[in-house]
């Protein structure tokens, strides 16, 4: 049963690519595109239905076996054998799979119901879910393999998927580009990450999960491997999900990628593929555990990466590249926990992120898609009373993510800070509490930009403006709540206890029999409590808002005379210009890249053709010269002839002696 | 009937030429109409693809030696037979050249506008020559068919080529001819080596195996004659620097001679070094290994980065080809299960996407009669089921997991690591660049706008075109999704290569893992 819940998305990809993406409907059958777009629509759906309904009764086949034993797999058959190198198609579910299976199966549903309106118009409407079909299948084989080559499969094609999507409309450059540059980024990522499983091959003598984290636990095995070879394995997987989930110096993809459309955003670019990277570090605890190195370089990146994308993301003004740069950041959270060792954490934010996220994203689609295609926020405003469904569950995804207490981004973000508190990384914590401030200013500062204040949209646009279809607002209802609600399967047991709920943080014991490795606390040497830790999370989250509120609503011209002015503008200009990373890059790699390539070309036809040529032409004149020899004059011969053989007698004679 | 079903190796190698006399029957018959000679050539060639397939079925499972054997005496007094058989090694590269053949008779039904006849005859004569270099195990009997080869394809250039098609065929002919004749003399060498040794005159491989050839550096005889084969497989292959009448007999090739040139023709070079350069010298082979793998990996780079600056879409797959290929050599040099089992399967998967990809490129220049990639774009909007096939091949020859390049790739990448993995993560560069030249002519070609009026009136594929590429499209998922049946007929050849002539080293990777670990790191 397992298989299926990967296999339902692949029969409707192929369902919809071949019958009609592929114009065989139109062209063969003479179908008309009404009916095209319906049975589309229920069987790119309906599939997606089927993997989620069966991820929840897995999960609660799983949730009925013993915690000890809480694992379900099935192993079909051999994929690569090759000595003593075996891999086999098998799906693991455990409750780290599990979880990401639910998240990806849902989430996806909500985002695949909401594509049905927002995609309406578009010719390419079945090659839109077939594309979409094919991410859900790799992303849950990514999920659900049971060793690291499966991983990669599914990690590769997701990368597939995105490219796909991200140049969805590919008749425009820029976005075909787009696509490209997320697809060869990743590249670069994975190109660590297929080293690493190489290594761990190498060292383990598998590459199935099974194995290699049975062999990792044991004393006896480990004591012969350095540990130096252990982190390096760390962090060669790491560099895989530093593309995959773009964390700097690899993040530049991410941006861009929000040329394709946005509820491709919403799920690949927000709520699961751009999370990969977290799975798989949580999936290798026990790498990441015994190597201190690792752990610090995982939290040093996660919180350099948090901290930068929020400094850009305060000045962008196009609705989705704040979205996206807040990706970034939020990344930057979940790594900095499982980073730090916090695992259940960073998984925890890994899956209220996904519902405030999704639900942000999809809110902005609502939002582009009233407007005609408008992405800029400074061409917006007082949207609220036109986009009242929108606008609301916006507001409640804003004060999500910015941490206000009670609502799910409060609870995983203030664990994962806690976390970092608590395990030393003093850092970190405090570069993530600043970070915390950044959030909740940026998205308050898109709400307020987006929703409130004059409508500063053109005559034209105001006439059009529409709340959209229930298609699109359901899915949006659906993600508010949880993002309301889905805090509480985490609630620490500190805070648990005050208010008397018996049987708090669910989430962490489900989760806790996939964390090999068992998790260190040592709050009792430190100076500030849990609730010390909580009061500075809340503080750093209203700050936040209320700068937000004071700069925007309260005094508005606080903004330009900001940028204006001459102390801050050179900052204000880096953050609008996003610390010119991308031009940085275009200079170091890009065009050194094309210039060699270049000078290998032309010394590919100049010297080594050349060399060729040049060999052929002296052959050629020296054969010229011989020819010489044949004059035909027998004469010339015979004496030639008598030289040879004098020549020859001579040698000989010399040779005997 | 019984022995057309069971694998007669003699039928399978000779049955094209049957093909050659239908079509001259057909030709004198239907005088006016090239119809009736074309269909003939195709259904031979299907036939003999067939006939083929016994091969794999009957192949026995967990023999490493020869199968299917045909043997008879034709020299005695030089010890020369006739001799074919087929082992793990030459047992896909001939069922590739059986599955290629029809495939590009098929794509060339309207690309050729004079001398039908003659160009369906010689594809056939090659189809033999080819199949023949794949099972000759006498050394005579396999110059003749190595030999044999170029005759054909010199003609496929120099006459249906485009414009400067004879320099090409020329270079093309005199560039390999040269490489071929120092392998005569070895192969003569050889023969006085085992004349000296076992008293008896045989110019069988298998007995050449047996020999014990003195080494002690590259100017002893063992040394010698590893340059005098080495040359001859390293031109076809083609190894860098030895590259560069590739790309211009490709560029100039027909479709379909550069279809069969890159699908089957460099994998004699492949083969070569399979069957002769590492059983027949493992010594010599041993000791250049460090140069030899450092050049493949400069192949793979180079090649990577040339094909990146081409203008023309042509050159752009040729040079591909040799990174591609640099990255086969790669895996055979590592002498480890992984990588040369890899390695031979990276042959079939070059041979398909690369067939593939050229296929596409004749099915444009048919349509808009350039090569140049910047006269494209926007291609996807006109022609979207030209485009899939484009996406699919692409992604194949970029290595995506679940199809073929793919497993190849992993498997020769984990082979290298094994034995050195700097040479790894160098070889590894190649996935990064393989994806940045193909998806960046991928782009200017199918994305963008579409502004040129000529590509505005595009027709996309039609059902003979869709029939070409369909095949090599279902073998990408085939060998991408199921290895097994592949690999499980491969290794143990390969495993009795490396054992009878490489045990030390196997020994040393065997060894406990950890242990090599310790080592490194110290």
């Amino acid at each position: 049963m397992l298989a299926w819940i990967i296999f339902a998305p692949l029969i409707g990809a192929l369902i919809n690519g071949l019958v009609f993406a592929s114009g065989f409907w139109k062209k063969v059958l003479h179908g008309d595109e009404h009916s095209e777009k319906r049975i589309v629509s229920v069987v790119g759906c309906g599939v997606i239905l089927i993997s989620a309904a069966i991820s929840s009764i897995m999960f609660l086949k799983l949730r009925a076996l013993d915690p000890a034993e809480r694992q379900i797999i099935q192993e079909l058959f051999v994929w690569i054998p090759s000595g003593e190198f075996q891999v086999s198609y098998g799906f693991l579910f455990d409750s780290l799979s599990c979880v990401m299976a639910l998240v990806v199966t849902w989430v996806s549903f909500l985002i695949h119901i909401y594509s049905i309106g927002y995609m309406h118009e578009d010719h390419s409407y079945s090659r839109y879910f077939t594309y979409l079909n094919i991410f859900v299948f790799f992303m849950l084989i990514l999920v659900l393999g049971n060793s690291f080559p499966l991983m990669f499969v599914g990690w590769e094609g997701v990368g597939l998927a995105s490219y796909l999507l991200i140049g969805f409309w590919y008749d425009d450059p820029e976005k075909a580009y787009a696509g490209r540059k997320a697809f060869i980024v990743n590249r670069i990522g994975d190109f660590g990450f297929i080293l690493g499983i190489f290594l761990i091959f190498f060292v383990f003598g598998s590459a199935s999960y099974g194995e290699v984290f049975k062999k990792a636990l044991d004393p006896g095995f480990m004591s012969n491997i350095p540990g130096a070879v252990i982190t390096v394995i760390a962090l060669l997987l790491f560099v895989g999900a530093v593309g995959k989930s773009a964390q700097f110096p690899l993040y530049v993809w991410l941006p861009d990628a929000m040329a394709g459309p946005t509820p491709v955003s919403a799920l690949i670019h927000a709520a699961t593929m751009v999370t990969a990277g977290v799975y798989m570090v949580a999936r290798c605890n026990i790498f990441y555990s015994v190597s201190p190195t690792a752990q610090m370089i995982v939290v040093g990146i996660a919180a350099f990466t948090a901290f930068l994308a929020a400094t850009i993301a305060l000045t962008q003004n196009d609705i989705k590249k704040v979205l996206a740069y807040s990706t970034v950041s939020q990344l930057g959270y979940m790594f900095m926990g499982v980073g730090c060792g916090a695992y259940i954490a960073g998984m925890f934010h890994l899956v209220t992120h996904a519902f405030f996220k999704a639900l942000l994203f999809l809110g902005s689609g609502s939002v582009i898609h009233a407007l005609g295609g408008e992405q800029d926020i400074r061409k917006m405003g007082g949207l609220r009373k036109f986009l009242p469904v929108t606008s609301l569950t916006f507001l409640v995804g804003t004060l999500a993510i910015s941490g206000i207490p009670l609502l799910s981004g409060f609870f995983s973000k203030d664990e994962i800070l806690g976390s970092l508190y608590e395990r030393g990384f003093i850092i970190a914590w405090i570069a993530g509490l600043i970070t915390a401030v950044l959030t909740a200013f940026y998205m308050m500062r898109l709400y307020l930009l987006t929703f409130e204040g004059e409508a500063r949209a053109s005559g034209e646009v105001k006439q059009l403006i529409h709340e959209s279809p229930s298609s699109m607002t359901l899915p949006l209802i659906i993600l508010a709540v949880l993002s309301v609600i889905g805090g509480y399967m985490g609630v620490p047991e500190f805070m648990g206890k005050v208010v008397g709920i018996h049987d708090s943080n669910i989430f962490e014991k489900f989760l806790a029999a996939s964390i090999l490795v068992e998790e260190i606390k040592h709050l009792e040497h430190h100076a500030l409590g849990h609730w010390t830790l909580v009061v500075f999370s809340i503080i750093a989250a209203f700050l936040g808002i209320g700068l937000a509120f004071y700069t925007y609503i309260i005094k508005p011209s606080i903004p330009e005379s900001v940028a204006k002015n001459p102390g801050i503008s050179s900052l204000y200009q880096g953050s609008y210009g996003k610390w010119f990373v991308d031009e940085i890059y275009n200079v170091l790699f890009v065009r050194t890249f094309v210039r060699l390539a270049n000078i290998a070309a032309l010394f590919d036809m100049k010297i080594i053709d050349g060399a060729v040529n040049g060999i052929a032409k002296v052959i050629g004149e020296a054969a010229a010269i011989l020819r010489n020899a044949q004059t035909g004059i027998l004469r010339f011969y015979a004496a030639l002839m008598a030289i040879g053989a004098t020549a020859i007698l001579i040698y000989i004679v010399l040779s005997v002696k | 009937m019984e022995s057309l079903l069971n694998g007669n190796l003699t039928i399978i190698t000779f049955f094209p030429l049957i093909g050659i006399l239908l079509i001259v029957v057909l030709s004198l018959l239907y005088r006016d109409s090239e119809e009736p000679m074309k269909i003939g050539a195709l259904v031979v060639s299907i036939l003999e693809f067939i006939i083929s397939v016994p091969l794999y079925t009957n192949f026995l499972l967990g023999f490493a030696g020869m199968q299917f054997e045909v043997r008879a005496p034709w020299i005695e007094s030089l010890g020369v037979s006739y001799h074919l058989g087929v082992d793990g090694i030459s047992l896909f590269l001939v069922l590739l050249t059986t599955f290629i053949m029809p495939i590009t008779i098929l794509s060339a039904w309207n690309a050729i506008h004079r001398g039908m006849r003659e160009f369906l005859a010689l594809i056939l004569l090659l189809e033999t020559a080819l199949i023949g270099t794949f099972l000759a195990l006498d050394m005579i009997l396999f110059f003749i068919f190595w030999e044999a080869v170029l005759i054909p394809m010199y003609f496929l250039i120099g006459i249906w080529g485009t414009d400067r098609r004879i320099y090409a065929a020329v270079k093309f002919f005199i560039y390999t001819a040269f490489g071929s004749a120092l392998m005569l003399v070895a192969i003569f060498y050889l023969y006085f080596v085992h004349l000296d040794q076992f008293g008896t005159a045989s110019m069988d491989i298998l007995d050449f195996y047996k020999l014990n050839i003195p080494y002690f550096g590259i100017l002893s005889p063992q040394g010698l004659l590893f340059l005098g084969f080495f040359l001859a497989f390293a031109i076809k292959v083609p190894m860098f620097p030895f590259h560069t009448w590739l790309p211009d007999a490709h560029v100039e090739a027909p479709t379909a001679g550069s279809v069969i040139l890159a699908g089957i023709l460099l994998k004699m070079g492949t083969y070569g070094f399979l069957r002769f350069l590492l059983p027949l010298f493992p010594n010599a082979t041993l000791d250049l290994l460090p140069v030899l793998s450092v050049i493949a990996i400069i192949g793979i780079i180079y090649g990577a980065m040339v094909a990146f600056a081409q203008h023309d879409l042509k050159k752009l797959v040729a040079y591909s080809s040799v990174s591609h290929l640099g990255l086969v050599m790669l895996g055979i040099f590592v002498l480890n299960i992984q990588g040369i089992q890899g390695g031979i399967y990276q042959m079939l998967n070059h041979g398909l996407s690369t067939g593939a990809l050229f296929l596409i490129v004749g099915m444009i220049y048919e349509r808009r009669h350039t090569k140049l990639i910047a006269e494209f774009g926007g291609i996807s909007k006109v022609m979207p089921i030209f485009a899939a096939f484009f996406l699919l091949s692409t992604l194949s020859s970029i290595g995506l997991p679940l199809l073929n390049g793919f497993v190849g790739e992993f498997l020769i990448l984990l082979g290298v690591f094994k034995w050195n993995y700097i040479y790894s993560a160098l070889g590894a560069t190649g996935m990064i660049l393989g994806a940045v030249y193909m998806l960046w002519a991928y782009q200017r070609v199918m994305f963008g706008p579409l502004d040129k009026p000529e590509n505005k009136v595009l027709i996309d594929l039609n059902l003979r075109e869709i029939m070409v590429l369909l095949p090599i499209a279902i073998m990408f998922f085939v060998m991408g999704i199921y290895p097994k049946p592949f690999l499980s007929r491969m290794e143990p050849t390969v495993k009795e290569l490396l054992k009878t002539k490489f045990e030390e080293r196997i020994a040393v990777t065997e060894i406990k893992q950890p242990r090599i670990v310790t080592d490194e790191h110290e």
